[in-house]
């Protein structure tokens, strides 16, 4: 249970913490500690990852060649659908806030718990419910309307399974919404003396944000499901043209909560980021004001941007100038928080852990995924590349290469928070390569597709574009590698990791000057917040050398 | 977390549970506004597509039923003022009483709703294969009111002229198709609707017991108070439903 660093007193987990104070399947599925239930969304959401993550290898697998000999049309409609439902629904939505957010927030903020306990134990089993459901459509046939359930083929002419998945996804939303609400009220009213607005750590400020999004968008693609399946299951017409409705204003609905939605998966990844690049560069974040009022400025415009999915559907062209436009202002505090964490670097001290390759891997990837937003919402554009496999590219540098790349560098960086223990360093610098060179290699070639010409969601693709495909599809079989990877040595880790100690990287947030896994009540004593986030220079306790502070007491040799 | 008294071990003060829960459901109306705003909207954009058939859906609903539910609606929303306010200033023998009334109110309302449901069945205004516009006027029940027949007719062959002039079979298909929009509408929202009074009932219930037992005094009033909004919440959501569904469009009967 001990360990010795090689120029520090043995290290010991805590006698008593929040994973050994009670025990028994009963204590995990009636408990209400954040930190519990924090690992229950992550056993889930890692669950469906791999679902998901199986749907896109059996994609990848058929396009190898031209005239795809592994699914038949209709079931790689099915495969495509379904490895979208189960990654943006269940995994990258609830990813970072559900696992991260709720292992992290009541720490940083000097809490005991989130506000409503209990309400965050019923929304993970809305979750588990909603996930059953959408199971249960996907082994009884599956579905093939792709995610974004389009009327009038989801609620008339589709064969498939498609009303559970509606009502799967409609049940998950409320654990979203409960989510963002519990974290909104935290923030109000559970901070620690001392811990003002400005204090927060950014990882804080950018799920606030979330949250917002979180409330304001789900309940909209709630209702608006529920009237799909209601129409679906009992031949009503609100959205089918044969009888009246409206198809396009479904998609008006569907994209009002589906795209700020795409904020919802990355604003969580830009919160790990703003706390990865202080740490690893020992320096305050540059701009602190700004990264924290942009989080908020792209919640806000996040929601003014939706018919940007809809150019081509004959809308008023004064209207998609007027929605192009808003895109091109998202790009605003996007790019504000890019160059503000790339000047935090500047007169760094940088060291190259694990978390802080991510982070690197976070801004090369969000950069391109950003800027090809850009070209996307640019209207001639737009026309050229729509529904082609440019799109497809741009979305996963930004849900993978960013949100997916902010999760591991977090799930990382706290390991040893949420364990107590190291994860091997070695091996996941290496890991983090592996994902890196994979990625692009899978999505940077479909850029190219794409600006060729080849559409998404098609079966097969002219010979000529084969290569781009075959590089793609290699791509994705390393990306599996570094995926599974980390899931192994991280499982292995949380055993019989090296005992991290409470603070190892050290870094400044709250959540470091508790012990690593924290107690069941989080601090022994609510803290007293004195100093500002990511402020290295005020902080002797974190026994960093401060070149000009005296009070700074130097006693790790690693730097 | 555990309890001390009324305090859960999360917070540290009583005003603060206080604060957090009301700030709580505060964030959780706003949702339901958001929930509700995605079928007003369909309704709007639907409205204005087929305004005329919209208005021939709206003129049958019963409006003497629907003001009374108005009515019985907003007496349920006094009295669960005066519970809050019982609870505040520590009427422990008043306050449920006044939860009581609110909740035999809240059932009268969705008593009548269902006599109005019952309604709508028997004259075929419900969407799916019988839905038949002019059900009523070609069957009519012994009890209905000539007058009130006559008006219904007059209002569909009015209807009718504007849909599709000169085409009467295929003005009936059209208007018959754009009203049943308008009752799956109607049903959508009503239903939606009624299914929050259910919950608020089943709040009510439970509230209405604990009250018996004392447990809410001028200190400790938070469950009372929230409910209160909830409730407050669900009846402003009515008076919007009871001015666009049943009086766009109303000609005097």
């Amino acid at each position: 249970m001990s360990t010795t660093t090689s120029n520090g007193p043995a290290l010991r987990l805590p006698e008593k913490h929040y994973l050994n104070a009670t025990y028994g399947i009963r204590s995990w599925l009636l408990t209400t500690d954040h930190k519990r239930i924090a690992l229950l969304y992550l056993a889930s959401v890692t669950f469906f990852f791999f679902i998901g993550g199986f749907f896109a290898m059996m994609i990848r697998l058929h396009l190898l060649t031209p005239s795809g000999y592994l699914l038949s049309a209709d079931a790689y409609n099915r495969m495509f659908t379904m490895h979208g439902v189960a990654m943006i629904f269940f995994f990258l939505i609830p990813s970072i806030p559900a696992v991260l957010g709720n292992f992290l927030i009541p720490l940083m903020i000097g809490a005991k718990d989130l506000a409503f306990p209990k309400i965050n134990l019923l929304s993970w089993y809305i979750y588990i419910v909603g996930g059953a459901f959408t199971l249960y459509s996907m082994v009884t046939g599956g579905l093939d309307t792709g995610w974004t359930f389009y009327t009038p083929l989801s609620t008339v002419y589709s064969n498939s399974a498609v009303a559970p998945a509606v009502v799967g996804i409609f049940i998950t939303g409320f654990s979203s919404i409960l989510t963002g609400l519990n974290f909104l009220v935290t923030v109000h009213t559970m901070r620690a003396p001392g811990m003002t607005w400005f204090r927060l750590p950014l990882f804080v400020w950018a799920h606030y944000a979330t949250s917002v999004v979180m409330i304001l968008g789900t309940p909209v693609v709630a209702i608006t499901l529920a009237l799909a399946g209601m129409e679906r299951l009992f031949g009503l017409g609100f959205f089918n043209p044969a009888m009246g409705g409206d198809p396009i204003l479904f998609q008006h609905l569907f994209w009002f909560y589906s795209h700020p939605a795409v904020y919802i998966m990355i604003l969580p990844a830009m919160g790990v980021i703003s706390e990865l690049i202080p740490t690893f560069a020992r320096k305050k974040l540059f701009g602190y004001h700004f990264v924290a009022a942009a989080s908020l400025a792209i919640a806000v415009i996040g929601f003014l941007v939706w018919t940007h999915h809809m150019f081509l559907t004959g809308q008023s062209t004064y209207a998609a100038l007027a929605f192009s436009f808003l895109t091109f202002l998202v790009a605003i505090p996007s790019a504000v928080k890019t160059f503000n964490w790339t000047a935090t670097l500047f007169g760094g001290s940088i060291s190259f852990d694990t978390p802080m390759l991510y982070a690197f891997g976070f801004l090369g990837l969000f950069l391109i995924g950003g800027l090809t937003g850009l070209f996307l919402g640019c209207l001639g554009i737009d026309m050229h590349v729509h529904d082609t496999y440019f799109v497809v590219a741009h979305f996963h540098y930004i849900m993978v290469g960013g949100a997916v790349m902010g999760y591991l560098g977090g799930l990382h960086f706290w390991w040893p928070k949420i364990t107590g223990r190291m994860y091997p360093e070695w091996l996941a610098r290496i890991a983090a390569l592996i994902l890196f060179v994979g990625f692009n290699l899978t999505f940077f070639p479909q850029f190219v597709l794409g600006y060729l010409g080849m559409p998404r969601r098609y079966h097969v693709y002219p010979p000529e574009f084969q290569v781009y495909n075959v590089m793609s599809t290699a791509g994705a079989s390393i990306l599996a590698v570094g995926y599974l990877l980390p899931m192994i040595y991280l499982t292995w880790a949380a055993f019989y990791g090296k005992v991290a100690g409470e603070n190892p990287w050290p870094a400044t947030g709250l959540e470091w000057k508790t012990p690593s896994p924290p107690p069941t009540e989080n601090f022994e004593e609510t803290p007293v917040v004195t100093w500002d986030a990511y402020d290295f220079h005020n902080r002797p306790d974190l026994g960093l050398d401060v070149p000009g502070h005296p009070a700074a007491v130097p006693t790790h040799g690693d730097d | 977390m555990h309890r001390t008294g009324e305090l859960y071990g999360q917070f540290k003060t009583l005003e603060q549970q206080k604060e957090t829960a009301t700030l709580g459901m505060w964030i959780f109306l706003v949702t339901e506004v958001l929930f509700f705003g995605g079928m007003f909207l369909t309704y709007t954009v639907n409205r204005h597509m087929y305004f005329t058939a919209f208005g021939v859906g709206g003129n049958m609903l019963d409006l003497r039923l629907g003001a009374t539910n108005t009515v019985v609606l907003i007496a349920s929303s006094f009295t669960m003022a005066m519970s809050v306010w019982s609870a505040q200033t520590n009427r422990k023998k008043l306050l449920p009483l006044c939860l009581i009334l609110t909740l035999v109110l809240g059932c009268a309302f969705l008593g009548i709703k269902y006599v109005e449901y019952k309604q709508k069945f028997d004259h075929h205004l419900v969407p799916g294969h019988s839905f038949d516009l002019t059900y009523r006027i070609n069957h009519p029940a012994p009890g209905d009111d000539p007058s009130e027949l006559e008006n219904e007719r007059k209002e569909i062959e009015d209807a009718l002229r504007t849909e599709a002039p000169g085409n009467p079979q295929q003005a009936l298909t059209a208007l018959n198709a754009h009203a049943q929009l308008y009752f799956s509408l109607y049903f959508g929202n009503t239903g939606v609707h009624a299914l929050h009074m259910v919950v608020g009932a089943g709040l009510l219930i439970w509230v209405i017991k604990e009250s018996f037992k004392g447990r809410f005094s001028a200190s400790y009033n938070t469950p009372i108070e929230i409910i209160g909004l909830y409730w407050h919440f669900v009846d402003i959501v009515w008076i919007y439903l009871f001015a666009l569904l049943y009086l766009i469009n109303r000609h005097p009967v």
